[in-house]
């Protein structure tokens, strides 16, 4: 426990989420993976957008940059393209990267820029108190959904994959173990990675839809997930209505920094009288 | 001294003047009539080393932008109307992040998509006041290709001084048109380089500095593991909603530039000492309204001429003082008055200011601003 405090900025503590938020299950998680691949805190950024999810970022003791709402992913674009050598995770909520970011979203997974995307997805929108998301499955409630939702939600991970991205994976806060494997293994990938990590929101989405407390929301959570080993096991029917966990997608791809620094010493080879030119002026102290 | 002579476009003198200035990264969306910007900084930038990138709307590039900036690299973006109005919550961003960056804004006929390819200069008030809340900009508006060279460079080296989003306010026909610009020799000049701290320890991202509220900016990634947040934050980059923290952080801000505003004051002057009228316009309406003006002094009227080129924040006391001895005041620019608003604020109170505004896409003619002088006289 101690060494993952190190993590944190203990001074800006506590946190602001309710008790029983998925929130800090997926943090810690991060943090676990962090440790466990022994990273260097000073070549981390971590981008968030706007969101109780999307609050993490600032109890975290890296260079953490917390964006405006949906546009984390292309604030975390600029950091990854302007300094490669910088690992870049964005942690998001379900609204701030489907709705409002779903954009960005597409559009870093089609590049296949090498951005670890962690989308807290509690059904909800959170911060602003309940209304429905792209998530909120159909027919359940939210304050804007108040006789039902009658819109469908996505399929994050299946969106993610069709964009481009060549990493996808599934956990929840139930299942955190499993959720702090497959953020480690999204970090190391080389290109677009997605962890979409299903979380409880007992205070809105829990309440509103008289599933219960903490627990049993998380538990409701828990009961819709089959892990994607298992299921390949098991007949179509008892597969159906149930939510995969686990590695869905994982490709090997060009990735979009990388081939762009290609371009530059392929132009600069091309172009020798800019050669003296090593990167751009003023920029020494941070270039490579 | 290897001076070059070219013949260029304002869009291209603003990329040259950008290049020039170490900019390192550029994320932008087409539109028309800024599209030269984004085409040759995508063909320049790897040269030097820098980065292009082609986002998927203007929000996302100028978040872009932010996110590069931050990490210590020179960013610009440019676009015109329908795209500027797109960025305005991120300008708002910066401006409070302090972040510095460089937006270029071909100003274009408006409201909506209003009419593409033809000048325009409405784009005055939303450079000042487009994103919420009260905020500090600066916004400078060259009046020829050459101009877009100088102040482009300009931009950055504000911007990276004061840590504050810049706007070059040009339009179509400075953006497309063509002239002569001495490219300065790469030895010649300073580069504008931003202040950084020394030491990780004890690091406050947003203490002021004891020289003028400007805090000093710690890259990411150099060890400083630091907090930017649009929240409202104190010295340490935390979040707060103290009205004692929320108070200083909004009046250091304003103040760094609204107290330096006739420092940043720069503009063009002519015949103001002895004129009953002054004319007052900017970018290229002031092309004509020049010409108007020396004419009318040649035919013997006591006409003068004033040209912002710094327009935010607007240099309130220079114009007050500049414009003293004007009777009258003829505001021509390609908008229904909104230049005009800060000149009656400034020099109203004494003598009537005149509108000229047009907003059917065609540039001023010299004889139309000519027959204003007349009648206004
Ligand atoms: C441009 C803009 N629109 C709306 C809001 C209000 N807003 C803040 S957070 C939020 C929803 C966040 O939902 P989600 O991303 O699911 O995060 P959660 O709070 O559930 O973790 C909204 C709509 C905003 N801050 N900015
Ligand atoms: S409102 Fe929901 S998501 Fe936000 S902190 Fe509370 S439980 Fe967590
Ligand atoms: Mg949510």
């Amino acid at each position: 426990m101690a060494e993952f405090l190190s993590y944190f900025r203990q001074d800006r503590l506590p946190h602001i989420w309710c008790p029983g938020c998925g929130n800090g299950t997926v943090t810690g998680a991060l943090v676990r993976a962090i440790d466990k691949l022994g990273l260097d805190k000073n070549n981390i950024v971590v981008v968030s957008g706007i969101g109780c999810s999307s609050r993490a970022v600032g109890y975290l003791d890296f260079d953490t940059l917390h964006t405006t709402h949906g546009r984390a992913i292309a604030f975390a674009t600029g950091v990854k393209l302007a300094r490669p050598r910088l690992k870049v995770i964005v942690i998001t909520g379900d609204g701030d990267s489907a709705a409002i970011g779903g954009n960005h979203f597409i559009h870093a997974a089609r590049r296949n820029i090498d951005i670890t995307t962690i989308i807290i997805n509690n059904n909800i929108y959170g911060m602003t108190s309940g209304q429905a998301s792209p998530m909120t499955p159909h027919g359940m409630l939210g304050t804007t959904a108040p006789y039902g939702n009658v819109e469908y939600n996505f399929d994050l991970c299946e969106l993610a994959k069709a964009a481009g991205a060549t990493y996808v994976a599934r956990a929840t806060t139930y299942h955190y173990v499993l959720l702090e494997d497959l953020i480690a293994k999204a970090i190391m990938h080389k290109g677009f990675s997605v962890v979409e990590a299903l979380s409880q929101c007992p205070t809105y989405f829990g309440r509103k839809n008289k599933i219960g407390g903490a627990v049993d929301t998380l538990n409701w959570i828990k009961d819709q997930t089959i892990n994607v080993k298992a299921a390949a096991a098991l007949p179509p029917e008892k597969r159906e209505g149930k939510i995969l966990i686990g590695e869905l997608h994982s490709i090997e791809k060009a990735e979009f920094t990388q081939q762009y620094l290609e371009v530059i010493a392929k132009v600069q080879r091309a172009n020798p009288s800019y050669a003296r030119n090593k990167g751009v002026p003023g920029c020494e102290l941070n270039s490579d | 001294m290897v001076e070059k002579v070219r013949l260029m476009q304002g869009n291209e003198a603003c990329t040259m003047a950008a290049i020039a200035a170490g900019l390192e990264f550029y994320a932008g969306y087409p539109i028309t009539p800024s599209t030269e910007i984004a085409e040759m900084c995508s063909e320049e930038l790897p040269k030097v080393g820098g980065k292009f990138i082609q986002m998927e709307d203007e929000i996302g590039s100028i978040s872009a932008c932010i996110g590069a900036s931050l990490t210590g690299a020179k960013a610009m973006t440019a676009t015109s109307g329908p795209g500027f109005s797109l960025m305005q919550e991120a300008i708002g961003y910066a401006s409070l992040c302090e972040i510095p960056l460089v937006i270029i804004d071909v100003q274009r006929v408006g409201p909506s998509t209003g009419m593409p390819t033809s000048p325009a200069q409405g784009d005055v008030m939303q450079a000042r006041w487009g994103t919420h809340g009260d905020h500090p900009i600066i916004a400078l508006a060259p009046g020829n290709v050459k101009e877009c060279y100088e102040l482009t460079f300009r931009a950055f080296e504000l911007s990276e001084k004061y840590r504050v989003p810049v706007i070059v306010l040009t339009d179509e026909v400075i953006g497309h048109m063509r002239e002569k610009v001495v490219l300065p020799d790469p030895g010649s000049y300073k580069i504008p380089m931003r202040a950084m701290p020394q030491n990780p320890a004890g690091y406050k991202p947003y203490a002021a500095d004891p020289n003028g509220g400007v805090p000093l900016m710690a890259p990411f990634g150099m060890g400083y593991r630091w907090h930017c947040t649009g929240l409202f934050h104190d010295e340490n980059g935390a979040p707060s909603s103290k009205p004692a923290v929320a108070s200083v952080l909004m009046r250091r801000l304003n103040l760094k530039v609204e107290n330096r505003a006739d420092d940043l004051a720069d503009y063009f002057a002519e015949g103001l000492e002895d004129c009953d009228l002054a004319v007052v316009s900017f970018g290229s309406s002031a092309m004509a309204a020049l010409s108007a003006v020396r004419r009318a002094r040649s035919e013997g009227y006591k006409v003068g001429m004033f040209r912002p080129k710094t327009i935010w924040p607007f240099p309130t006391a220079t114009v007050r003082r500049l414009l003293a001895p004007a009777k009258r005041i003829l505001v021509p620019e390609m908008n229904l008055g909104q230049l005009a608003l800060e000149i009656e604020r400034a020099a109203g109170c004494e003598r009537p200011v005149i509108r000229l505004g047009k907003v059917n896409g065609e540039l001023f003619h010299p004889d139309e601003v000519f027959a204003a002088i007349k009648e206004a006289l």
